[in-house]
């Protein structure tokens, strides 16, 4: 994985510095709260409900062992003992001290972490696949040229004052796991009729009170010409992107609004100008200096099956389960990818405690593993498992109460923290997505229901990303009361689509059936081999409807 | 209010006329892009220094022929938080190759003043109280930097290749 040299590290040191000469002047007085806010938010701070919320970085969700236990250090020593990862793949802590503050950005530091720019109105950490360097079907690691995009990104001068706030997503292979259309830029990795490598890029999706999925901007952008075209697209957004309207800031408002032609005309005007100056082009011996950080491993010439891996799923049931959810094939033989679940039964989705996050380094440095990823589905990965170690690191994860086998299915909620953190939200979200989990808890039922994914947010922000949720789950609040909305036919994937709002929503005690009625009408209408989403884009919503509503009314008398 | 060029406290040289005042006799004078437009040649047939101040919803491109007959512009921070001057500072410097000085006004913090070096600003309009010492701060809280940009420095990128 990447490692700072002498300038990124600095970077960040002075970074903290600098960060501790704003909370002085805050504390002075120096700093009005309204100056201070867009100075903090783009150190990760958040004022929330009860506390500060810090956001760390964690560029294109890799992680290494010491990372992680420098994690839970901190969460020992400045939070309550636990952290959580979010859908944009950072570690959040909701209870450190402003004081404390720059602080912990020293001990981020000192393992090659920042806060730098994980809110405010300026470039985000940029995310990637999360099964980068292992997925079968990849055409090349797209963690280098994120990383060529965070130190770009970072300390931009021009565009650290945007109208909004600004999310890069990078994937490198047909199946998008990346949510790219769902970003205000998403990068695909692709291949030309001439067989080189380079960008397909889209601009201009967004959750939100308005979603969009992202309009095709860019057909193919050569390697060196990237950074100019991203650059073209941060220009025009900076001068023409509203705002006299926080709703109406995103890119995607602008894009939709110009339509995808005016806009890739806009863009093309300034990436002229941009090349013509010839500053920003990639040097091709630089992508390689970076790319040489993502080196795979050496795999080992291993044989497809592993005695040890058969048996294990002949004498363990809890094991077999796992198998069959949380392991994707990997490139090399003998490897596969395994996905460690943050959802547990009754748990707050994405939530890991300092003692899990030290068991998990623990099982990293015995079994040699280099690095853990965090998706944006809030689970872990490990991307590179010898098939016949695998029995043994399920064993260590269930001891942790990491062993959950729900990869991809109904209770692998994705879920903002909602109500219970967070100013912005009217309705709680996590307290809901635990009794759905329970409700599905059986095992056996959540494989006969196969992948479902089910997507919720405590408010329009979409944290949660409903509106990509095959099952979108919205909370909003009517007259101090909070209300579920259902939303059906969201995807995140490479056949993005914004999910279609039901009807009416539900009250806190009434949402779970309605979710399982969902469930229901997709188990007696569905055909052999269909999933939940396609089900509903082959039937639509008016069954599902008629079953949820009626049943309700049924209820009612 | 103290103006800062070149990392210096300096005698301002223009003194900003509202629509609709009379020009003084003599000396530099600034103007909104308007007045600029309707009294152009009166302005310059004065010879005197002209700067023309712009609001931060106007694209500078609108005094692109012009250049070379104004002494400064001025880029109007009506909020911190509005950032379109960084890229019309940007687009002066790199695209109209504007040499005249870029006075950044309004409102906006010292924690702003590094990124607006780096996209050509050289003037700044600073409050009463503004330490040139804050200044000196502010340009060195960061050694390196990732991006080129219009002042030209090397960026990391650069500085590893010569390595």
């Amino acid at each position: 994985m990447y490692r700072y040299d002498e300038f990124d590290a600095k970077m960040v040191r002075e970074r903290a510095e600098q960060f501790r000469y704003q909370v002085e002047r805050r504390i002075k007085g120096e700093l009005t709260e309204d100056e201070f806010k867009p100075l903090r938010l783009k150190n990760g701070l958040y004022l929330q409900l009860h506390s500060y919320m810090l956001r760390i970085a964690v560029p294109y969700g890799t992680l290494a062992a010491r990372q992680m236990r420098q994690l839970a250090f901190i969460a020992r020593k400045y939070d309550r003992g636990y952290g959580h990862f979010t859908t944009r793949t950072n570690m959040q802590f909701h209870w450190p001290r402003l004081k404390d503050v720059p602080d912990i950005l020293h001990h981020l530091a000192d393992v090659e972490m920042h806060c730098i720019q994980t809110s405010g109105n300026c470039v985000r950490n940029v995310t990637a696949d999360h099964f980068a360097g292992a997925a079968a079907d990849e055409l090349e690691d797209p963690r280098p040229i994120s990383e060529i995009f965070r130190q770009w990104s970072s300390f931009h001068p021009e565009f650290n004052y945007l109208p909004r706030k600004f999310k890069i997503a990078v994937s490198a292979t047909k199946e998008d796991r990346a949510a790219v259309k769902w970003h205000d830029i998403g990068i695909e990795i692709i291949k030309n009729d001439a067989g080189e490598t380079g960008y397909r890029v889209f601009v201009g999706g967004g959750m939100g009170r308005t979603p969009y999925v992202a309009l095709e901007i860019g057909h193919f952008v050569s390697k060196t010409d990237i950074l100019a075209y991203i650059e073209a697209i941060l220009r025009v957004y900076n001068e023409y992107g509203r705002r006299d309207n926080i709703h109406k800031a995103r890119v995607k408002i602008l894009v939709h609004q110009l339509g995808a032609d005016e806009f890739r005309r806009q863009v093309e005007v300034e990436f002229a100008e941009i090349k013509k100056k010839g500053t920003l082009q990639l040097p091709p011996e630089e992508l390689k200096r970076i790319e040489a950080y993502f080196a795979p491993p050496a795999f080992e010439d291993l044989p497809d099956t592993s005695p040890e891996f058969d048996a294990a799923v002949k004498a363990d049931k809890d094991f077999a389960n796992w198998a069959k959810t949380n392991l994707t094939p990997h490139r090399a033989r003998g490897y596969a990818i395994a996905t460690i679940s943050l959802k547990n039964i009754g748990m707050t989705t994405g939530d890991i405690s300092a003692d899990q996050m030290d068991g998990v380094a623990q099982i990293m440095d015995d079994f040699g593993f280099a690095e853990v990823r965090v998706s944006h589905e809030q689970n872990l990965v490990f991307p590179h498992v010898r098939r016949r170690d695998l029995p043994a690191v399920f064993a260590r994860l269930k001891a942790l109460d990491l062993g959950t086998a729900n990869a991809g299915l109904i209770t692998d909620i994705i879920c903002c923290p909602g109500l219970d953190y967070c100013d912005l939200a009217n309705a709680r979200s996590i307290p809901i997505s635990m009794a759905i989990q329970k409700r599905f808890a059986d095992l056996e039922r959540q494989h006969d229901l196969g992948e479902i994914k089910i997507k919720m947010s405590g408010c329009i922000n979409a944290c949660g990303h409903h509106h990509a949720g095959h099952i979108g789950i919205l909370g909003v609040d009517k007259k101090g009361v909070e209300f579920y909305q259902i939303q059906l036919g969201g995807s995140g994937a490479e056949d993005a689509s914004v999910g279609e709002i039901m009807g009416p929503g539900f009250g806190k005690d009434e949402i779970v059936d309605a979710i399982e009625r969902v469930v229901e009408t997709y188990v007696k209408l569905r055909e052999p081999g269909e999933r939940l989403l396609d089900t509903y884009r082959r039937v639509g919503m008016t069954p599902f409807k008629n079953m949820v509503y009626r049943e309700q009314m049924h209820a009612a008398y | 209010m103290p103006l800062i060029k070149d990392g210096k406290f300096v005698q301002d040289r223009f003194l900003f006329i509202p629509d609709g005042q009379a020009f003084p006799d003599d000396g530099g004078v600034m103007v909104t892009f308007d007045r600029f437009q309707s009294e152009c040649a009166t302005l310059l047939a004065h010879h005197r220094p002209v700067a023309v101040r712009l609001a931060s919803s106007q694209n500078p491109e609108v005094l692109k022929d012009e250049l070379a007959n104004i002494d400064a512009i001025a880029l109007e921070f009506p909020i911190f938080r509005d950032g379109r001057a960084f890229s019309w500072a940007r687009m002066l410097r790199e695209r109209y190759a504007y040499k005249g000085e870029i006075r950044a006004v309004g409102h906006f913090l010292y924690d702003q003043l590094a990124f607006m070096m780096r996209v050509g600003f050289d003037a700044f309009d600073v409050r009463q109280d503004f330490r040139i010492e804050e200044f000196d701060r502010a340009m060195r809280e960061m050694t390196y930097v990732y991006q080129p940009s219009t002042d030209g420095r090397k960026t990391v990128m650069q500085i590893r290749r010569e390595e």
